[in-house]
């Protein structure tokens, strides 16, 4: 029996469309960089995929760079942005950012602290994830001309907070600094348009909205400089060198294309099924207590994210996996072993909460089946992670 | 059974867990994760807590078919194992930290956690034998390779714990013949060298170890006769029986070589003497886990104590006294240190396990 994979938001299945987009196009010779037939035939493949691309995010396809995935995204928006205005103007020291970041975008940050003199500022979040503006308001009217950038995700990838980007970028507006946003969560599931949100620089992932892994972008305006993180060929306007990727572009832009264009659709049909699956959880379990806003604009349509007080999130995710439930309890180190969530304690939760948590994230494969089968091992499974709480993290619940 | 495999990311765990799954258990894999700055530890393929490590075990579990997690057990292994490793030198005594993991950490917590989530028992790679007698007995023997023999740094588990354990490796002829399985079963780990060191001493300089952790402590090492030879930069270093490393460079009068027989850590003096001083006929060992409910003990019982992982065992008599263990042995032993894990057999069987005590001078 095919497991029930409620982790869309660690990677989505690819859109057969893009799949077979995919296939297509991999059986194409050429480097788009030739300048042969074959070159120049594969070349328009890019630039039909950056068009594509560019087109679903609202941006201009010269704005779009493309990369190997989000995490090379975020690190050449932080490294490039920061270095290039460090060096138009050695004031420029200082990188704002969140507290519930991803670690594509708060380690960059703490490396260049470390290695390049930056001053990294954390910007505290409400309760349910949302970050303080008025903190940001303070820095930005303290610091402005120190400022090298802002970087704060669009929707959060653990308890999926939408991120008042707008207001973010209007404080940063007025002294003209970079805003910077972390956007893999967001395209595909909720209205993303890159010039209207005023941003800077926006990463993409195409394996969160059904297109293949190994494929991102950086969406830049072009009026910026970016240092260079990769030097060679100079491709993608000499920021990002290497040979470029048309099979995954031409797929990651047709999975951009459906995504977006079903995305209302889409949006609507998830959103009942998340509603419906607190619902269930609160009943099942009542003590459960949602992370994050209620179900609505201020949330990803396709986020569902719990504490189970007293239950060892690693237990839970133990049992769950044994009945073929396919679920995740925050980010996973390389070599497997969980960790209390960043992203909760910058909540204000204490951190035997932040070690008892679950995500579910659904995704275009999401059917009543899977919540069904969810809801009939929860109550086993907290049981359970329960009575274990203690043997499998005794600092935390002893 | 639902078995609980401990997947280390050396050979003999890999095959104890394809043994499992042949023998119709439901298996699942578990590797351990016991530093949380995995760079800290013995790197490369020698040991089972680098990153390396764990991605063997899963390559191997892969292929076993079994589904694989890591669990973070490092505060339990450093508050345990590591901690108790210290402060047993500090106070002068010799510990085994694999004898203290095995207590603590395989058979305890992982044996605690299997059990919570539904499992009938743990499985690992060592090499000992179960034994199972028609009244329901389980005893606990020395492998059939006595060369790989593990049985000594398993004694410490007690009855319910034995119960609850399988080491499918104990009937095995050799360790060759281990590795000959393993590739045999494709597992990629059957030429991955043997582990010997203690896996949290990066670069098996224990004496550099323990001087990071307790500081330098400078101080006197005196013959029997109270007599200053030599100095030392921390009586905790030392063990009894020691020879080498200890920088006398005046020899004895007679010019025989010249051992530590004595660590006194309160005083933070070491005592030297010659060979002669290091025999001992008694051995009194507290802290017993007995295994044997069969054999009582009161009063003498011929057996044979051994008092090192890889040490000859040595003929005698043993008394038990509640958890206090006493060997009267028929011929002196020398090299024996406080804190060493006591195992009594009787052939090749374990009776039971304590930790000896200090020697009055």
């Amino acid at each position: 029996m095919p497991p029930h994979y409620l982790d869309h938001a660690a990677t989505t299945p690819m859109l057969d469309a893009a799949r077979a987009a995919y296939v297509a196009e991999l059986a194409r010779v050429g480097n788009p960089s030739a300048l042969h037939k074959s070159g120049r035939l594969a070349r328009s493949v890019v630039e039909d995929a950056r068009e594509r691309m560019a087109s679903a995010l609202g941006a201009h396809p010269t704005e779009v760079i493309w990369t190997s995935g989000g995490t090379e995204a975020d690190n050449l928006a932080l490294k490039g942005l920061f270095w290039a205005r460090h060096q138009a103007d050695p004031r420029r020291t200082r990188i704002v950012t969140s507290a519930i970041e991803h670690h594509a975008g708060l380690d960059p940050a703490h490396w260049l602290e470390s290695e390049h003199g930056a001053v990294t500022v954390v910007l505290p979040v409400d309760p349910e994830g949302r970050v303080d503006l008025d903190a940001l308001r303070a820095e930005v009217a303290a610091h402005f001309d120190e400022i090298a950038l802002i970087s704060v995700m669009w929707a959060n990838n653990e308890v999926g907070t939408v991120q008042p980007v707008r207001e973010i970028v209007n404080i940063a507006t007025e002294h003209e600094i970079p805003v910077h946003a972390d956007a893999v969560q967001a395209v595909g599931h909720i209205p993303v348009d890159f010039r209207a949100s005023g941003l800077a620089t926006m990463a993409v992932s195409a394996h969160k909205f059904g297109g293949p892994v190994g494929v991102g972008a950086l969406v830049a305006r072009r009026d910026l400089t970016i240092t260079p993180l990769t030097h060679g060929g100079g491709q993608e306007r000499r920021v990002r060198s290497g040979t470029l990727n048309a099979a995954g572009f031409h797929a990651a832009s047709v999975a951009a294309t459906e995504a977006v264009a079903t995305l209302e659709a889409e949006a609507d049909r998830l959103g009942v099924l998340q509603r419906q699956l607190i619902a269930r959880v609160r009943d099942a379990v009542p003590e459960a207590r949602l992370s994050g806003p209620e179900p609505g604009p201020e949330r990803l349509p396709g986020n569902v994210h719990f504490v189970f007080p007293g239950c060892a999130a690693e237990a839970l995710m133990f049992v769950l996996d044994s009945h073929g439930v396919e679920a995740s309890n925050g980010s996973a180190c390389s070599a497997g072993v969980a960790q209390a969530s960043h992203v909760l304690i910058a909540m204000g939760r204490p951190e035997r909460d932040a070690a008892s948590t679950m995500r579910f994230s659904l995704g275009h494969t999401s059917t009543q089946d899977d919540l069904d089968a969810l809801i009939a091992v929860l109550p086993e499974a907290v049981t359970r992670a329960r009575t274990v709480a203690g043997v499998f993290d005794a600092s935390v619940f002893g | 059974m639902r078995v609980l495999a401990a997947l280390s990311g050396g050979v003999d765990s890999a095959v104890a867990a394809a043994r499992a799954v042949e023998a119709g258990h439901d298996v699942v894999g578990v590797h351990m994760a016991l530093s949380r700055n995995r760079d800290e530890f013995r790197s490369g393929s020698r040991g089972c807590c680098s990153i390396e490590d764990s991605h063997d075990a899963r390559r191997a579990a892969d292929k076993l078919g079994i589904p694989y997690y890591v669990w973070d057990l490092s505060e339990e292994f450093h508050d345990t194992v590591v901690k108790d490793f210290l402060s047993e030198y500090s106070a002068g005594r010799t510990p085994n930290p694999c004898v203290r993991c095995n207590e603590h950490i395989k058979f305890d917590t992982l044996l605690e956690r299997a059990q919570a989530l539904g499992f009938d028992a743990v499985c690992t790679g060592h090499y000992a034998r179960i034994e199972i007698r028609d009244d329901g007995v389980r005893e606990l023997h020395r492998a059939a390779d006595a060369a790989k023999d593990q049985s000594y740094v398993l004694a410490v588990m007690g009855p319910d714990k034995l119960a609850r354990s399988m080491f499918p490796l104990g009937t095995a002829e050799t360790k060759s013949d281990v590795r000959a399985e393993a590739a045999a079963r494709g597992l990629g780990v059957s030429n991955k060298p043997d582990s010997y060191d203690i896996c949290f001493v990066a670069d098996g300089d224990t004496k550099g170890f323990l001087q990071r952790a307790l500081g330098e402590s400078p101080g006197e090492i005196q013959d029997e006769s109270g007599a200053v030879v030599g100095e030392h930069t921390g009586a905790y270093s030392y063990t009894v029986g020691q020879r080498k490393g200890l920088g006398i460079g005046r020899p004895a009068a007679d010019g025989a070589p010249r051992y530590v027989t004595g660590v006194d850590t309160a005083r933070n003096v070491v005592t030297v003497g010659p060979e002669t001083l290091l025999s001992v006929s008694t051995l009194e060992a507290d802290a017993a886990v007995w295994l044997a409910p069969d054999v009582s003990a009161d009063a003498p019982t011929r057996c044979e104590a051994q008092v090192r992982a890889h040490g000859m065992p040595v003929p005698g008599t043993v008394t038990r006294d509640g958890d206090r263990i006493v060997v009267e042995l028929d011929e002196p032993m020398r090299g024996v240190a406080a804190g060493q894990s006591l195992v009594v057999f009787d052939g090749t069987r374990v009776l039971g396990q304590a930790t000896l005590a200090k020697r009055e001078a």
